[in-house]
């Protein structure tokens, strides 16, 4: 299937999705879907929970800091005893303790980085118990924050913001569970392997050789890593693995998937504020910037790779084919790999080290841009509207007016949690990165010298601090320097974002409400998402600028000259 | 009597002697003398701490200063001097900002050089007393020519007031022992008769006090909005600090040192410096403007909270309406020409010396040229009597009087006459149209209805039409009966009126729109306003008023002008637009900065970065100094659009914002490019890079 017509099927269906999906959302959130009252009641009696009485912001955060530090101790010693555990038909020994750190954190946070080959390192037990269960749990606790930060904005005088155990247990029984369901038995029809008989042994007759190939519980694994953007593959390859995404049409369903959710949610949110032109201004941001990073990107890739020309080998009309899947060519890992980035999924369909300087740097800011297009599970909505205070405040003052949004003032609490949300990543990218390229330890991992080098570092940083979990390549992150710091940025780049969030959405919730009139700053126009574009575009850009110069754009100004 | 009343007009900056509004332009080269004095001044550390921006910079000018003497350069000098220029700038502009509140305080603490008083002993015995010794609760006299010596209310007399010590007005105003006229401030002139006073102020707190410490910005405490402006730009400011920092071991990792001095010149570049240092010049500007326009701000938080208020509670008289009734028509009866009933109703009126009464005699004038006759001596006014309510004229055995329609048709009764059928229509429909009705007649016969009109202000409309535009509910407070109320309140187009309000009745309106999350906004001035002048978000209270209503309020308005609120609404306004526009330019400025400096700063070992020097700076040196030196510029550049506030006109939010990004952010990211180079080219021809 060619590229325009792969665009032509994504975006009306994605259309569809937006409306029914949001929608759907929307009534589980405010509980009026209770079809699986049988499985969430007995949760709640085991968790001891009321589903009907509501929490404060900070139990709700509290909650939330539990549930997750019992989920990485559970996962990290999963992990640790996969030797001792059954379903290891490779009898694979137990994750060193650093890797298990940062893959635990990886996968609590919907990170998903992997500093590991999932075939040779993970039982199948692992990979269901510890990683797929997170995949799916993660995803719910963003979807939370962000359907509780939702809340905070379309309450009046409230102290609560809603009860997480409910939130959580909803998001995986209504939402994820039943789209993976469904999307595994496409992928495993498609010819995805699903599998617990351990690898396969082949004799090749004609050439005489003995092949181990991997095999494992593949298929129903491929939905939930693109549905809930969280982009732990099975194989190291990822998405680039046949077994992982045999076809075309995976493809472009794992694409459907990946936007599926944080695409959707901005109809949610509309439909919470009860303005649907509020959730179209945050779609139509999204939109505008991931089409303008797609473009890029896919331009940047249909050039011919400098280095190869320079050598005068091969031809390349059909761009840098160089790490990319001839199944798919550079148009189609441009587009699997944009939105795998801007949605913090982070699988890969193709060599991100290996695309130009230029398509790397639109993967990388793509990132740097705070994940927000439409950015992760739950995670891109809640981005999204942390900048959106933060537009409002500069933009609401500008019309002469102490700034509100959704009839929310907008004062000093709320703007130094917004900006603290918006500014602890970039902070923690640069900081760790200039912490890697100073010690031995982050110097001697790196594949290639001089700019493609630091770009690996920065990557790496950027990746994680964003919870997206796309590796570079070229960096062998398994090292102890790498498992820790890079865990830490995962805890940094989700908690520290998350929390303000909550705490946000209890300073708004407990407000009144502005009624709206012509004085009032409007955000649901096309004026606004112009702002916000802005907005989100300076920050990013004034952060990284610097460091993204001494990088790719050095790399492209340099034509292709290795270092 | 509230003199402001026949004020049509409100530009009420006119004819004025003295008192606050002393013009004086902003840069008037006195004020810019000191204002460079008391900007050394500010150096002190304890005041730039609070200025989390300026501080960074402050340091950072102390960093390069120690690099300048450790290994001196023409370059690293120049960078430290204009680095030191850019808190300077800050300084200098926040100085002028305060220059004029400081140059009108001491104007007015010269006027409250002290006095002396005489105070009225218990045994009924005048003595001598400075009026510094004046305590709460003594009485004084004052007389033709005294200066009252402090705050106070009359207990007896009545007596003409000169104050425009305090209004700039020269006019007198009267001042009477009881009722809403009774307090008196200190520093005003008694001009004729004799008063007793109850002091009601201790020393060292009273009104002229205030003033000087309002207008002098002593207690300025920052204001919600700006302290949430601060916040945003202090983390702007911490995280261009990593941004900046790491920038060393990248650099180092790309196998180039990088310099501190130009590390500092970009972090100083990147913060926003712009803003942080106009944020307090901005803030104490917008109080000025408001003493400009004669109105006492209380509370920073106050001027703010005009710019939000969304529901102006205005009083019918004097802001809406002129302050009395005029005559508009004469309507005839019972087959009488109209003529006759303007003569008639002119004759009535030659003794009455009511502005309604005055007004008749106008309309007869105007429309049929009837002057002002000698009456010759059989003549007897009737005056107007609460009892007989009506009021008239004994000419020879002429008999005519005009009054209240029930006191006069009962009058014509009386005397075995007849009242027209039409009369009664005709007195309700005027009634209805929101006029009073006077009746008129000669002995048994009616002749007619004198319609007494509530004039709507010229432009008064115009400028509801305006506030409406702009997302702000006016709602007229009236004691007259819900029909007048509502015909005035449609011909003068407010959203919404109270008729027959109570004190009660205002308070629960304001409580009303509260509760819908709107801020409001009210002028008052009896002691019974007090309560919804308090419970308003904006209580404007007259100068004229009691005490009680200028506690109560949040502001105070030295020329009792209710319509002020509109402009006061404006001020509040232009001051969050100004904040926020400077705040945008100021962030839009890096982009070219970073153009100028990114390149300069890693050239050395990647000289492909020189594409990114697009605007073609001469040198490293030279693109890192340029930058310094604009960011240094724009602040004095831009101190008058700082203390003047950005141009605002009503119009409704979306296409302000049109405007504002358009010209402060686009414009912003424009600028700096032009300029940098500008300068670029400069110093390069002077032979200095």
């Amino acid at each position: 299937m060619g590229y325009i017509a792969e665009l032509v099927v994504v975006v009306p269906i994605l259309a569809l999705v937006w409306r029914f999906l949001g929608a759907y959302m929307t009534g589980v959130y405010e509980g009026r879907y209770r079809f699986l009252r049988w499985i969430e009641s007995p949760i709640y009696r085991v968790l001891s929970v009321d589903p009907n009485s509501e929490q404060s912001w900070q139990r709700y955060a509290g909650s939330l800091i539990v549930f997750s530090a019992v989920a990485l101790v559970v996962t990290y010693t999963i992990m640790r005893l996969q030797g001792h555990l059954p379903l290891n038909p490779q009898h694979l020994g137990g994750v060193t303790p650093a890797l298990a750190w940062n893959t635990a954190v990886s996968f609590v946070t919907n990170t998903n980085w992997q500093n590991y080959a999932g075939e040779s390192t993970m039982s199948y037990l692992s990979q269901m118990a510890a990683l797929t269960v997170q995949q799916f749990v993660s995803a719910s606790v963003g979807v939370a924050v962000a359907v509780a930060l939702i809340r905070g904005l379309s309450r009046k005088d409230s102290k609560t913001i809603g009860n997480f155990w409910v939130d959580l247990v909803r998001g995986v029984f209504y939402i994820l569970i039943p789209i993976s369901f469904v999307s595994g038995i496409v992928f495993v029809a498609q010819g995805a392997v699903q599998t617990l008989s351990g690898p396969a042994k082949v004799h090749n007759s004609l050439n005489g050789v003995h092949q181990i190939i991997a095999r494992g519980p593949v298929g129903f694994m491929e939905p939930i890593k693109e549905l809930g953007t969280n982009g732990g593959g099975f194989f190291n390859a990822n998405g680039a693995h046949p077994f992982e995404n045999p076809t075309a049409l995976t493809l472009l369903l794992s694409v459907i998937l990946i936007l599926a959710i944080p695409v959707a949610l901005t109809y949610t949110f509309g439909q919470m504020v009860k303005s649907g032109r509020q959730g179209v201004a945050l779609l139509a941001t999204m939109t505008i910037i991931f089409g303008v990073w797609l473009g890029f990107t896919t331009y940047a890739e249909t050039q011919p790779n400098p280095a190869v020309a320079s050598a005068h080998v091969v031809s390349q009309r059909t761009g840098n084919m160089v790490g990319k899947e001839v199944r798919f060519g550079p148009r189609l890992t441009s587009l699997y790999n944009v939105a795998s980035t801007q949605t913090s999924t982070g699988s890969v369909a193709g060599a991100n080290d290996s695309f130009n300087p230029m398509g790397g740097f639109g993967l990388l800011t793509g990132m740097m841009l705070g994940e927000v297009s439409p950015g992760g599970v739950g995670s891109g909505l809640y981005t999204i509207l942390l900048f959106a205070i933060i537009t409002v405040f500069i933009g609401g003052l500008m019309v002469g007016r102490t700034p509100e949004y959704l009839g929310k003032k907008i004062q000093s609490r709320e703007v130094k949690l917004a900006a603290l949300g918006v500014l602890v990543m970039p902070i923690t990218v640069l900081i760790l990165t200039a912490v890697a390229v100073s010690v031995h330890g982050g110097q001697s991992a790196i594949g290639n010298k001089g700019p493609h080098g630091f770009t690996e570092i920065l990557y790496a940083f950027t990746s994680q601090a964003n919870n997206n979990g796309s590796a570079f390549a070229g960096l062998n992150g398994n090292s102890a320097f790498y498992n820790i710091t890079g865990g830490l940025a995962m805890l940094v780049g989700r908690f520290a974002v998350m929390l303000p969030c909550l705490c946000l959405s209890g300073a708004l919730a407990d407000k009144g409400v502005v009624p709206a009139g012509p004085g009032t700053f409007r955000s649901d126009t096309p004026l606004f998402s112009g702002l916000l574009i802005g907005v989100i575009l300076i920050v990013g850009g004034l952060t990284f600028f610097p460091a993204v110069s001494l990088g790719p754009i050095v790399e492209q100004l340099s034509h292709g000259k290795l270092f | 009597m509230n003199t402001n009343a026949q004020q049509v007009d409100n530009t009420s900056s006119t004819q004025r002697s003295g008192g606050l509004a002393r013009p004086r332009g902003l840069f008037d080269p006195e004020i810019l003398l000191q204002a460079t004095f008391d900007a050394f001044k500010k150096f002190d550390p304890r005041l730039q701490l609070k200025n989390p921006v300026m501080f960074v910079v402050l340091v950072g000018t102390m960093v390069t200063l120690l690099e300048a003497i450790a290994h001196p350069s023409i370059f690293s000098w120049s960078i430290t001097f204009w680095l030191f220029l850019t808190v300077l700038f800050a300084n200098f502009a926040e100085a002028l900002a305060e220059g004029r509140g400081k140059a009108q305080a001491d104007t007015l603490r010269r006027m409250r050089a002290d006095t002396q008083a005489r105070q009225l002993l218990d045994d009924g015995s005048l003595r001598q007393v400075p009026a510094s010794q004046l305590t709460k609760g003594d009485l004084v006299v004052c007389e033709a020519g005294d200066q009252i010596p402090s705050d106070g209310e009359i207990i007896e007399g009545v007596a003409s007031v000169d104050e425009s010590a305090i209004t700039g007005e020269s006019a007198p105003v009267i001042r009477e022992s009881g009722g809403d006229r009774s307090a008196v401030t200190g520093g005003t002139k008694v001009l004729s008769d004799r008063i007793v006073i109850r002091i009601t102020a201790e020393r060292g707190h009273t009104f002229m006090d205030r003033m000087i410490a309002l207008v002098e910005g002593a207690n300025r405490q920052k204001t919600p909005n700006e302290i949430a402006l601060t916040i945003l730009l202090s983390a702007l400011t911490i995280v261009f600090l990593p941004v900046v920092v790491t920038l060393e071991p990248f650099g180092h990792f790309a196998g180039t040192s990088v310099s501190v001095v130009i590390l500092v010149a970009l972090l100083v570049c990147l913060i926003p410096t712009t803003i942080g240092a106009l944020l307090s010049a901005i803030g104490i500007a917008g109080m000025d403007r408001l003493v400009q326009r004669n109105v006492l701000a209380m509370s920073g938080r106050a001027v703010e909270a005009a710019g939000d208020v969304q529901t102006l509670l205005l009083d019918k008289t004097g802001t809406i309406t002129l302050g009395n009734r005029m005559a508009a028509a004469f309507i005839p009866t019972g087959g009488h020409q109209e003529q006759e009933l303007a003569e008639a109703a002119q004759l009535s009126s030659l003794a009455d010396e009511t502005p309604e009464g005055r007004s008749i005699v106008v309309l007869a004038k105007e429309r049929f040229a009837l002057r002002e006759r000698d009456l010759g001596q059989s003549r007897q006014f009737i005056a107007f009597s609460a009892t007989t309510r009506m009021s008239g004229l004994d000419l020879g055995d002429r008999r005519i009087r005009k009054g209240a329609a029930e006191s006069v048709c009962n009058w014509v009764r009386d005397q075995g006459g007849t009242v027209p059928g039409e009369l009664d229509e005709i007195v309700e429909r005027v009634a209805k149209a929101g006029s009073t009705p006077l009746v008129v007649a000669d002995g048994k016969d009616v002749l007619g209805v004198i319609e007494l009109k509530d004039v709507v202000k010229d432009g008064i409309r115009e400028r509801f039409d305006q506030l409406r535009a702009i997302g702000i509910r006016t709602v007229m407070i009236t004691g007259d009966n819900p029909l007048t109320a509502a015909a005035i309140a449609t011909e003068a187009g407010v959203d919404d009126y109270l008729a027959q309000a109570t004190p009660e009745a205002k308070l629960e309106l304001i409580r009303a729109q509260q509760k819908g999350g709107r801020l409001v906004a009210m002028t008052g001035d009896g002691t019974n306003d007090a309560p919804a002048l308090a419970q308003a978000d904006v209580g404007v209270a007259m100068n004229s008023g009691t005490t009680a209503a200028k506690e109560a309020g949040n502001m105070v308005d030295l020329d009792s002008n209710p319509t002020k609120l509109i402009d006061i609404v404006e001020v509040g306004k232009q001051l969050l637009i100004t904040r926020g526009s400077l705040t945008t330019f100021s962030i839009a400025n890096d982009v070219a900065k970073y153009f100028a400096i990114i390149p300069a700063l890693f050239v050395a070992s990647y000289p492909q970065l020189k594409a990114l020097n697009i605007m073609r700076l001469h040198s490293p040196q030279s693109a890192v100094l340029s930058a310094v030196i604009f960011n240094a510029l724009v602040i004095i550049a831009l101190i008058p659009l700082a203390l003047r506030g950005v141009r605002w006109r009503p119009s409704n939010a979306t296409s302000i914002l049109r405007r504002n990004v358009m010209v402060y952010g686009v414009g912003g990211v424009i600028v700096p490019f032009i300029f940098i180079k500008l300068i670029d080219l400069l110093l390069t021809s002077l032979g200095w890079y």
